[in-house]
């Protein structure tokens, strides 16, 4: 315990100087707006930013970077909530009640608990990596290729929960999802797979290019066609901050995300994906009125935006205490902690105790700070609701395109999403959901490279999945979660849900 | 109709001059450099490195943009189809002008004609790394165990220095390991570290730290001398392997039709970057090796570059594994 003290006011001497305080600032600040900007992610801004660091002690630029990732995060919500456009995986979820909210004119209250909960959340992953940061390593290490299809499968049940309307439709809507994800060149083959020959296609569909396409490029279409429906979210704006009332109910919804969020976070390939879904399917089946989600319900923001934040934190165990990037932003830290001269890995705790400590420390300092930024802010964001819709298409569209061009600076991808747009349009038209087929995209290619490999290992022994103790217990966890949803009565319920809403 | 021809003459032999004129005062605007990766990967750490030291002796920023696919061909394709006047320059690597004529039979461009070789930059030796738990401990007692047990490889993915560089291991040694594909070094090194898998090979700068922190253990670096970065480990000649020979080599290269001047010019400012003490530093501390003033000419690399073809091509097809 008095180890774990000095060690935190190492970390906090090392941080608060006046220049790691400006650059953690200034990380935090560029994180949320590049966060707010539709498309404009955080790995093209760090990969922009990391030669303006060159000049930088290592220690200050690895805590601006940092910041810039969280931020991004952060802010990455604050467009699922007002437009309806997740700018990150993590941020699907938070389109679900988020948006509705802001159409109830809640706007407010729902980035307010985001912020709020992302604090608590952040501070409490914060004490988990400086108190358990070494030990947590043996969880990530724990799981192989089985355990790690064993946890898609289980992600996949949660998609199922996920649906607000017809089960079959989510299923559907997944399984489009699953099948996008196998485009692209063969990992064990080298073969390309539904690519049609276009080059474009050969290393597989992007999620950014996807998930623009599917909310961004269609919510402006569907807007266009119905102007009106705007005015709703126009005139109304309301309170500015979560009351008691709304506290109190996102309170443990806040604290369980954290949990889920913080635990997935640590595992490698992007464990931190499944925790906003993990969290909201938690909220859901412990709901007393499960059929407020999707309709606004704040415990559906609380959670999910949570357990996004305390995953970002998290993801950095494996990267500071084995040096392995657990996914394509700590991949880039990587790289610039490397051009810093401090290549991560196992020793960088004993050979760079005031890097690790102070980089631990900043986190907990860059949470607070993008509180203190944010709250203010939310009263600018939601007056951006009132800029007029002829103003705001445009610009929402010029964003996705700029973002999407920046991530492999290939004008294809322009083109997909454009093609992604009409084809959410039509599903939209339809009735059907792109949620769930996002979450069975981004699980897809997990899902057949972990099998593979597992299936590889155990050379071609199915049992391999039940035979591993923490592969079976996640296998049962599934069974018994999609036994629960396909119990009639609880998809006699769903569908009544459904039917209500127009 | 003469008075016509003169004007184009005319106008013919001013953009002449001025291209002339241009050579001479190269550069005048930011260089882009192509690095067909991610960033943050060691190519990307090496192009940014050496670029860094570039900006301020050329007087212009080096930019670097990273156009990652298909093994690193995307980025170099399109690196070779672009103008030819020194303002786009590409970082190739082992795989897109060694391996990729062997791997991809569909490639546009041809390592040894499309490009003018501006020089070597870096090299990153290649080691041969196993689990904590696997019984063998050195070179020798491996290769006896990966032939008389089931062995497990891990590797980035088809096309990745770690698939191209452990085929020719594997061939050397006599062994049939069961091949895992990962998508990256990080998933990869993951399962290596867990135990889930045997052995890898793979370039020093993603491995030392582990290998300094005892989760991995290494066999043999596969370079003439021991890397400083490790210095415990053996080489592959003191190991009993001498004929593996291998390095994930980093070098600039610029479209085919690139004005000598401006090569030459370019290929100065890299070997400034690669005589100045922070760049090298900052290169050695990453494990990678600095080539020699002999290997520094553009002539070197030319001929570097095919031979490097010429020794993959066989070793690849013989592995049967073909990207389409």
């Amino acid at each position: 315990m008095t180890e774990l003290l000095s060690h935190l006011l190492l970390g906090f001497s090392t941080a608060l100087t006046l220049q790691n305080l400006m650059l953690c600032f200034i990380g935090c600040m560029v994180g949320t707006l590049i966060g707010v900007l539709p498309g404009v992610g955080p790995i093209a801004t760090i990969a922009m930013l990391m030669p303006l660091t060159f000049k930088l002690e290592p220690t200050g630029a690895l805590i601006m970077l940092a910041g810039i990732y969280y931020g991004a995060q952060y802010g990455g919500s604050t467009t699922a909530i007002l437009v309806n456009i997740p700018g990150e995986a993590t941020a699907v979820v938070t389109t679900l009640d988020g948006h509705q909210m802001a159409r109830q004119g809640r706007a407010g209250v729902a980035l307010g608990i985001a912020a709020i909960g992302s604090f608590i959340a952040g501070s409490i992953a914060t004490l988990i990596i400086a108190a358990l940061g070494v030990p947590l390593t043996k969880l990530a290490l724990l799981f192989g290729p089985a355990e790690y299809f064993s946890l898609m499968v289980l992600g996949l049940a949660f998609a199922v929960v996920l649906a607000r309307g017809s089960v079959f439709k989510a299923i559907g809507m997944i399984i489009v999802g699953l099948l996008l994800a196998t485009v692209g060149t063969d990992l064990e083959t080298g073969e390309e797979r539904l690519t049609f020959g276009i080059q474009g296609l050969a290393d597989g569909i992007d999620f950014a290019v996807l998930a623009m396409g599917l909310f961004g490029f269609a919510e402006v279409l569907r807007n266009l066609e119905a102007p009106e429906a705007r005015d709703v979210v126009k005139r109304a704006i309301g309170r500015l901050l979560p009351s008691l009332e709304d506290f109190k109910r996102s309170l443990w919804p806040i604290l369980r995300g954290t949990g889920i969020g913080g635990l997935l976070g640590i595992l490698p390939g992007n464990g931190a994906v499944l925790g906003p879904f993990a969290s909201y399917a938690v909220e859901k089946k412990l709901a007393r009125d499960p059929h407020r989600f999707g309709t606004g319900a704040i415990e559906g923001v609380a959670g999910p935006e949570s357990a996004n934040n305390a995953g970002a934190q998290t993801s950095f165990i494996p990267l500071l205490t084995l040096g392995i990037p657990p996914n394509a932003v700590m991949a880039l830290m990587v790289g610039a902690m490397t051009i810093h001269g401090v290549i991560p890995g196992p020793q960088v705790i004993s050979k760079a105790p005031t890097l690790f400590w102070g980089m631990i420390a900043s986190m907990w300092i860059g949470n607070l700070m993008l509180l203190i930024i944010n709250l203010p802010l939310i009263g600018l964001w939601v007056r951006l609701l009132k800029v007029p819709y002829r103003l705001m298409f445009p610009a929402i569209l010029v964003f996705c395109c700029i973002g999407i061009y920046s991530i492999n600076n290939s004008p294809d991808d322009v083109m997909l999403t454009a093609l992604f747009g009409f084809f959410g349009y039509a599903l939209y038209k339809v009735g059907f959901e792109p949620a769930p087929l996002l979450l069975g995209f981004v699980l897809g290619r997990l899902l057949e490279e972990k099998m593979r490999q597992a299936l590889v290992l155990s050379h071609g022994s199915f049992m391999t999945f039940v035979e591993r103790p923490v592969s079976a217990l996640l296998l049962a966890i599934t069974l018994i979660v999609v036994v629960v949803a396909m119990l009639p009565a609880v998809s006699q319920k769903r569908d009544r849900v459904f039917a209500e809403q127009p | 109709m003469k008075h016509a021809w003169s004007v184009i003459a005319a106008a013919a032999s001013a953009v002449l001059a001025s291209a002339a004129a241009q050579a001479q005062n190269y550069p005048t605007r930011p260089i882009t450099t192509i690095v067909p990766f991610a960033a943050g990967g060691p190519t990307d750490v090496v192009a940014r490195i050496v670029g860094e030291h570039m900006s301020k002796s050329l007087g212009q920023q080096v930019i670097v943009e990273n156009v990652a696919g298909a093994g690193g061909t995307t980025g170099i394709t399109r690196g070779a189809q672009s103008k030819p006047d020194g303002y786009t320059i590409m970082m190739g690597h082992m795989g897109t002008h060694g391996a990729a004529p062997a791997l991809y039979p569909k490639l546009k461009y041809d390592p040894t004609k499309d490009f003018e070789s501006i020089g070597l930059a870096a090299g990153t030796p290649i080691l041969i790394v196993a689990k904590k738990a696997l019984p063998a401990n050195n070179l020798k007692e491996f290769i006896a165990y990966a032939k008389s047990n089931k062995v497990s490889e891990a590797h980035a993915g088809v096309g990745s220095v770690s698939f191209t560089t452990c085929t020719m291991f594997n061939a050397m040694i006599g062994a049939k390991p069961t091949r895992v594909a990962y998508r990256g070094t990080g998933p990869s090194l993951n399962d290596l570290v867990g135990g889930q898998v045997d052995y890898m090979c793979d370039q020093i700068v993603n491995l030392a730290e582990q290998i300094k922190g005892g989760q991995i253990k290494a066999y043999a670096i596969a370079t003439a001398a021991r890397s400083p970065a490790l210095p415990d480990v053996p080489t592959t000649k003191e190991a009993g392997l001498p004929q593996y020979q291998v390095s994930a080599w980093n070098a600039l290269f610029a479209p085919k039709g690139t004005s000598k001047d401006i090569v030459t010019r370019l290929n100065q400012a890299l070997g400034m970057a690669l005589d100045d003490e922070a760049t090298r530093k900052r290169l050695l501390d990453l494990g990678a090796v600095i080539p020699s003033k002999q290997e520094r000419t553009t002539a070197y690399l030319g001929d570097f570059v095919k031979k490097e073809v010429a020794r993959w091509t066989p070793i690849l097809k013989a592995g049967g594994v073909v990207a389409e």
